[in-house]
């Protein structure tokens, strides 16, 4: 297999700070995002400015990890401007690729900078060969990131038939729905990820103390309601409880965590490319933890696939960080389907 | 301005399918899409019944258009796509990138769908460039974020607008259907076919939110943009697309047709629709709203 040694662990950097944690914990490399609604994790006090970027980027390279750029929302029919000096300034940082969605800007991106490496966004919702082959046959694209959605078996037959590089999530939030296909969150608050870079934006949430719990509204729609015991998580719409048929549970999925650390000898087998963490939402105490346990587990992995056993450690650690403390093997698995 | 019938995006027994395209023939819609677009388990109809209906609707003077599956994951799925894409007969809607190049390849002209995610003039261009001789615009795109697109738009591109029904909002790998009846996805023994409108998600507030439909979640509430067809046609939309509902779907077509005819007013068409439509109505994405919010006033009289 010619990535089984190469398989790259790709970190999220939402700030300076967790950029240097996760590169100081063994990321190969680290993505980030601008300041505006150029990426997918727009949110209030995250991300970089064109200063914090070349000041990420100087110690990532000098630490011998790459950065990588997520450009990955849709720019709108007026004011692509901001996406295009995005790809510009990625260039010119020296940033190692650039992660895209929108074909208008895949196309301005290999026509200006030819030498600028691609990676399709998640957001691309590309969860076929033939998708993916579209994308590296019209930009030329090296890296494709998949969507959440297919079985290993799957994911196995696709990499088959594509000469692109393939990328996982391993571990952090879970999305049920497929990337880049989803506006459930601007049905019910105007912004989504393909528009506003956000799901289920905070300025649109609401908490209200009642006679029958605390509940958690957005943009004015019950979410989900908590009794005394429970605890209250962020109400991210597809993760709330609801009633069909006269049934009230978690309809559409439960809050929990994608964490595929146990499939990691396969994913290796299979020739992954690399495992991507996500949160760049998330503080660099999570960010050092999860790069921390996920680089001991390739390094281990790598020395002897057959007997890789996985520390109760390491999911004791990942257990804390994850949402809800629950984690899922999410659709790799085929019965979560 | 056309009409256009978008694909049946239920599980309906094969008799009531058939009566429905049936009553979809005499019906004053110019243009009908065709196929099954939301679950590759949902075997009643088969391709191949599809191209005979297909051949039927356009003796009936349709203009037909086979939509493709729009979260394509397996081989089997790719050989399905595979088949339509090289039918020599019909013009098929892409609604995968994947489609898109496959008809690309052969220099088939296709309908852009509304997945591929068109959002902007470049991505337009580049579609057309490809093939597109028609586009469905997202679901999330405005009327004011429409006009740059239509200026831009290349000379004899078609705009489609998502007019009337539920609308797709998101797809999944899993399927909420089978999950709520605890059936494992590849187990499901095929209960979307109880749904004729889909399964309704409440809130705990009682109030209709989501529609499940399989691995497909609707809006629960119809968008409707009957009200707003003059601002369409001044927009420079060529077609209106109606989704179909389980009932009362060649009536709606009519309403619409007699609206945009200056038989009634879309008032008036609208007191009639508010018994007909499933839930209430919804036109925000159009505004540069909240999917759900409504905006036209109804109450507004003749």
């Amino acid at each position: 297999m010619p990535h089984e040694n190469k398989m790259e662990l790709v970190c999220p950097a939402g700030s300076l700070p967790a950029l240097k944690v996760a590169v100081d914990n063994g990321a190969d490399c680290v993505y980030m995002g601008f300041r505006d609604n150029t990426n997918a994790r727009n949110f209030a006090g995250l991300n970089f400015d064109i200063a914090t970027a070349r000041e990420g980027v100087r110690y990532a390279h000098s630490h011998g990890a790459k950065v990588l750029l997520a450009l990955n929302t849709y720019p709108q029919s007026s004011g692509s401007e901001k996406w295009l000096t995005a790809i510009d300034n990625a260039h010119h940082l020296g940033i190692d690729a650039v992660i895209l969605a929108d074909p208008g800007l895949m196309q301005y991106a290999c026509d200006t900078y030819p030498d600028l490496r691609l990676h399709l966004s998640v957001q691309g919702s590309a969860t076929n060969y033939e998708a993916i082959n579209f994308y590296h046959q019209q930009f030329g694209i090296q890296r494709a990131v998949l969507p959440r959605v297919l079985a290993l078996k799957q994911v196995e037959q696709l990499m088959q038939n594509t000469p692109v590089e393939i990328e996982l999530f391993g571990f952090g939030g879970l999305c049920v729905m497929v990337e880049g296909r989803c506006s459930l969150s601007s049905y019910v608050t105007g912004e989504s990820p393909n528009t506003c870079g956000v799901c289920s934006p905070a300025k649109s949430v609401q908490w209200k103390q009642t006679a029958a719990g605390l509940e958690s509204h957005l943009n004015g729609v019950l979410i989900d309601r908590y009794a005394d015991s429970e605890n209250a998580g962020y109400p991210t719409l597809c993760k709330g409880r609801f009633n069909v048929a006269g049934a009230t549970y978690y309809a559409i999925e439960e809050p929990t965590s994608l964490n595929t650390l146990e499939l990691l000898p396969d994913l290796m087998r299979m020739g992954i490319a690399a495992i991507k963490i996500e949160g760049r939402q998330r503080s660099p105490a999570y960010v050092a933890k999860v790069t921390r346990v996920w680089r001991e587990a390739i390094g281990a992995c790598r020395r002897n696939p057959d007997k890789f056993n996985i520390k109760p450690a390491w999911m004791t650690d990942l257990g804390k960080l994850s949402e809800g403390q629950q984690s899922t093997l999410g659709a790799y698995n085929r019965p979560w389907k | 301005m056309k009409l256009a019938l978008g694909p049946n995006l239920y599980y309906w027994s094969q008799d009531k399918q058939q009566e429905f395209y049936s009553a979809i023939a005499t019906s004053p819609v110019d243009i009908v899409y065709l196929g099954e677009t939301v679950c590759s388990r949902r075997h009643l109809i088969r391709l191949p019944d599809w191209l005979e209906l297909a051949q039927k609707l356009t003796d009936a003077g349709k203009e037909v258009v086979l939509s493709t599956q729009t979260l394509i994951e397996s081989e089997s799925d790719l050989k399905t796509l595979r088949r339509i894409t090289n039918n020599k007969t019909f013009r098929v809607e892409a609604n995968d990138m994947g489609a898109a190049r496959l008809l690309n390849e052969q220099g088939i002209p296709f309908v852009a769908g509304q997945t591929l995610n068109v959002y902007n003039p470049s991505t337009l261009n580049l579609m057309a460039k490809l093939g597109a001789m028609r586009w469905v615009i997202p679901m999330e795109m405005s009327r004011v974020a429409l006009m740059p697109m239509q200026a831009a738009r290349p000379e004899g591109l078609e705009t489609e607008v998502f007019s009337y029904g539920r609308m797709p909002l998101a797809f999944s790998a899993r399927c909420f259907t089978a999950r709520h009846y605890n059936l494992p996805k590849d187990d499901c023994q095929f209960r979307c076919i109880d749904h004729a409108d889909g399964l309704t998600l409440n809130t705990r507030e009682g109030e209709a939110f989501l529609v499940l439909n399989g691995i497909q979640t609707q809006s629960a509430k119809v968008n409707n943009l009957l009200g707003e067809v003059w601002e369409l046609q001044k927009a420079g939309v060529d077609i209106l697309r109606i989704s179909p509902q389980a009932f009362h779907t060649p009536r709606m077509v009519q309403l619409f047709r007699d609206t945009m005819d200056e038989k009634i007013t879309p008032q008036k068409a609208l007191r009639t629709m508010q018994k007909l439509m499933p839930e209430s109505a919804c036109d925000g994405y159009w505004h540069g709203k909240p999917g759900l919010d409504r905006l036209y006033a109804d109450s507004m009289t003749d």
